[in-house]
Protein backbone atom coordinates (compact mmCIF):
# COMPACT_ATOMS: atom_id res chain seq x y z
CA UNK A 1 0.00 0.00 0.00
CA UNK A 2 1.30 3.09 -1.23
CA UNK A 3 1.50 6.31 0.60
CA UNK A 4 -1.35 7.89 -1.19
CA UNK A 5 -3.56 5.61 -0.40
CA UNK A 6 -3.17 6.13 3.64
CA UNK A 7 -4.01 9.47 3.11
CA UNK A 8 -7.24 8.49 0.76
CA UNK A 9 -7.92 6.73 3.98
CA UNK A 10 -7.33 9.40 6.72
CA UNK A 11 -9.42 11.76 4.37
CA UNK A 12 -12.45 9.46 4.32
CA UNK A 13 -12.32 9.07 8.52
CA UNK A 14 -11.78 12.63 8.40
CA UNK A 15 -15.03 13.17 6.15
CA UNK A 16 -16.80 10.63 8.29
CA UNK A 17 -15.74 12.28 11.86
CA UNK A 18 -17.52 15.24 10.60
CA UNK A 19 -21.22 13.19 10.08
CA UNK A 20 -20.82 12.50 14.05
CA UNK A 21 -20.90 16.14 14.33
CA UNK A 22 -23.69 16.46 11.95
CA UNK A 23 -25.23 13.81 13.89
CA UNK A 24 -24.72 14.86 17.36
CA UNK A 25 -25.25 18.73 17.09
CA UNK A 26 -26.45 20.59 19.52
CA UNK A 27 -28.03 23.13 17.57
CA UNK A 28 -29.13 23.48 14.05
CA UNK A 29 -26.17 25.51 13.38
CA UNK A 30 -23.95 22.80 14.33
CA UNK A 31 -25.29 20.46 11.79
CA UNK A 32 -25.17 22.61 9.28
CA UNK A 33 -21.41 23.78 10.21
CA UNK A 34 -20.70 20.20 10.03
CA UNK A 35 -22.62 19.54 6.53
CA UNK A 36 -20.25 22.55 5.28
CA UNK A 37 -16.74 21.33 6.42
CA UNK A 38 -18.23 17.75 5.05
CA UNK A 39 -18.36 19.35 1.96
CA UNK A 40 -14.78 20.79 1.48
CA UNK A 41 -13.12 17.45 2.61
CA UNK A 42 -15.27 15.29 -0.01
CA UNK A 43 -13.05 18.01 -2.35
CA UNK A 44 -10.08 17.06 -0.98
CA UNK A 45 -10.56 13.17 -1.35
CA UNK A 46 -11.54 13.80 -5.13
CA UNK A 47 -8.31 15.58 -5.28
CA UNK A 48 -6.36 12.28 -4.04
CA UNK A 49 -8.81 10.13 -6.30
CA UNK A 50 -7.92 12.10 -9.73
CA UNK A 51 -4.04 11.36 -8.69
CA UNK A 52 -4.56 7.90 -7.76
CA UNK A 53 -6.87 6.88 -11.15
CA UNK A 54 -5.09 9.19 -13.41
CA UNK A 55 -9.02 10.48 -14.26
CA UNK A 56 -9.33 13.62 -14.83
CA UNK A 57 -13.05 13.95 -14.41
CA UNK A 58 -13.06 13.34 -10.78
CA UNK A 59 -11.91 16.61 -10.12
CA UNK A 60 -14.77 18.14 -12.58
CA UNK A 61 -17.29 16.39 -9.35
CA UNK A 62 -15.03 18.27 -7.16
CA UNK A 63 -15.30 21.76 -8.53
CA UNK A 64 -18.86 20.99 -8.85
CA UNK A 65 -19.07 20.13 -5.55
CA UNK A 66 -17.70 23.34 -4.52
CA UNK A 67 -20.47 25.54 -6.16
CA UNK A 68 -23.34 23.01 -4.64
CA UNK A 69 -21.89 23.47 -1.08
CA UNK A 70 -21.31 27.05 -1.26
CA UNK A 71 -25.35 27.83 -2.40
CA UNK A 72 -26.54 25.37 -0.02
CA UNK A 73 -24.79 26.76 3.34
CA UNK A 74 -25.81 30.06 1.61
CA UNK A 75 -29.58 29.36 1.82
CA UNK A 76 -29.59 27.63 4.75
CA UNK A 77 -28.18 30.76 6.50
CA UNK A 78 -30.45 32.72 5.45
CA UNK A 79 -33.12 30.40 6.52
CA UNK A 80 -31.54 30.75 9.96
CA UNK A 81 -31.22 34.04 10.27
CA UNK A 82 -35.16 34.07 10.16
CA UNK A 83 -35.18 36.52 6.64
CA UNK A 84 -37.22 35.86 3.05
CA UNK A 85 -34.96 34.98 0.13
CA UNK A 86 -35.00 37.80 -1.42
CA UNK A 87 -34.65 40.44 1.13
CA UNK B 1 7.33 13.35 -4.70
CA UNK B 2 6.96 17.13 -4.17
CA UNK B 3 3.22 16.38 -4.66
CA UNK B 4 3.09 14.17 -1.81
CA UNK B 5 4.86 16.40 0.35
CA UNK B 6 2.01 18.81 0.12
CA UNK B 7 -1.04 16.40 0.07
CA UNK B 8 0.24 14.81 3.33
CA UNK B 9 0.55 18.44 4.95
CA UNK B 10 -2.89 19.41 3.61
CA UNK B 11 -4.01 16.02 5.41
CA UNK B 12 -2.32 16.96 8.66
CA UNK B 13 -4.52 20.74 8.55
CA UNK B 14 -7.48 18.55 7.92
CA UNK B 15 -6.99 16.71 10.90
CA UNK B 16 -6.31 19.38 13.46
CA UNK B 17 -9.71 21.13 11.18
CA UNK B 18 -11.65 18.09 12.24
CA UNK B 19 -10.07 17.78 15.82
CA UNK B 20 -11.42 21.19 16.75
CA UNK B 21 -14.81 20.37 14.67
CA UNK B 22 -15.14 17.65 17.50
CA UNK B 23 -13.82 19.11 20.62
CA UNK B 24 -14.29 22.74 20.61
CA UNK B 25 -17.52 24.26 23.00
CA UNK B 26 -19.79 26.41 21.20
CA UNK B 27 -20.55 26.90 17.34
CA UNK B 28 -18.74 29.91 16.73
CA UNK B 29 -15.38 28.52 18.26
CA UNK B 30 -15.94 25.09 15.95
CA UNK B 31 -16.39 27.19 12.64
CA UNK B 32 -13.40 29.32 12.88
CA UNK B 33 -11.11 26.29 13.53
CA UNK B 34 -12.66 24.03 10.66
CA UNK B 35 -13.44 26.51 8.59
CA UNK B 36 -9.43 28.03 8.70
CA UNK B 37 -7.59 24.75 9.03
CA UNK B 38 -9.88 22.68 6.36
CA UNK B 39 -9.50 25.53 3.53
CA UNK B 40 -6.13 25.77 3.85
CA UNK B 41 -5.78 22.04 4.10
CA UNK B 42 -7.90 21.04 1.15
CA UNK B 43 -6.06 24.09 -1.09
CA UNK B 44 -2.76 22.38 -0.39
CA UNK B 45 -4.03 19.13 -1.56
CA UNK B 46 -5.15 21.00 -4.52
CA UNK B 47 -1.81 22.33 -4.98
CA UNK B 48 -0.27 18.67 -4.76
CA UNK B 49 -2.62 17.91 -7.71
CA UNK B 50 -1.15 21.26 -9.74
CA UNK B 51 2.19 19.74 -9.11
CA UNK B 52 1.64 16.14 -9.52
CA UNK B 53 0.45 16.75 -13.42
CA UNK B 54 1.89 20.37 -14.14
CA UNK B 55 -0.40 22.51 -16.09
CA UNK B 56 -1.87 20.91 -18.89
CA UNK B 57 -5.48 20.04 -18.71
CA UNK B 58 -6.01 18.46 -14.97
CA UNK B 59 -3.54 21.12 -13.53
CA UNK B 60 -5.26 23.94 -14.79
CA UNK B 61 -8.49 22.46 -13.49
CA UNK B 62 -6.67 22.19 -9.81
CA UNK B 63 -5.48 26.07 -10.67
CA UNK B 64 -9.46 26.96 -11.18
CA UNK B 65 -10.37 25.09 -7.90
CA UNK B 66 -8.36 27.18 -5.83
CA UNK B 67 -9.20 30.16 -5.90
CA UNK B 68 -13.14 29.16 -6.23
CA UNK B 69 -12.80 27.26 -2.74
CA UNK B 70 -11.02 30.06 -1.19
CA UNK B 71 -13.55 32.62 -1.85
CA UNK B 72 -16.83 30.55 -1.39
CA UNK B 73 -15.66 28.87 1.96
CA UNK B 74 -14.93 31.69 3.56
CA UNK B 75 -18.19 33.44 1.86
CA UNK B 76 -20.16 30.96 3.20
CA UNK B 77 -18.67 30.83 6.50
CA UNK B 78 -19.37 34.12 7.45
CA UNK B 79 -22.62 34.44 6.26
CA UNK B 80 -23.33 31.09 8.62
CA UNK B 81 -22.35 32.64 11.52
CA UNK B 82 -23.93 35.92 11.14
CA UNK B 83 -27.38 33.39 10.62
CA UNK B 84 -26.29 31.37 13.71
CA UNK B 85 -25.99 34.94 15.86
CA UNK B 86 -29.28 36.63 14.22
CA UNK B 87 -30.94 33.22 15.30
CA UNK B 88 -30.51 33.92 18.54
CA UNK B 89 -27.51 30.83 19.97
CA UNK B 90 -25.62 31.72 22.97
CA UNK B 91 -21.78 31.81 22.87
CA UNK B 92 -20.12 29.39 25.19
CA UNK B 93 -19.39 29.88 29.11
CA UNK B 94 -15.98 30.79 28.81
CA UNK B 95 -16.52 33.51 26.23
CA UNK B 96 -15.25 37.16 27.76
CA UNK B 97 -15.76 39.43 25.02
CA UNK B 98 -19.26 40.18 22.68
CA UNK B 99 -18.56 42.79 20.59
CA UNK B 100 -21.04 42.40 17.72
CA UNK B 101 -24.17 42.54 20.24
CA UNK B 102 -23.33 46.70 20.56
CA UNK B 103 -22.81 46.91 16.49
CA UNK B 104 -26.10 44.95 15.56
CA UNK B 105 -28.50 47.31 17.86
Amino acid sequence: MDTLAILLYIQIALSLFCLFRVIRGPSIADRMVGLDIFGILVVGICAILTIQTGRSFILDIGIAWIILSFIGTLTLAKYLSGKKLNE
Amino acid sequence: MASTIFISVGVLFNLFGCIGLIRLPDVYNRLQSATKCVTLGTCSILVGVLIHFGFINTGVKALIAIPLLFFSATVAAHALVRGAYHAGIKLGDKSVKDDYKDAVK
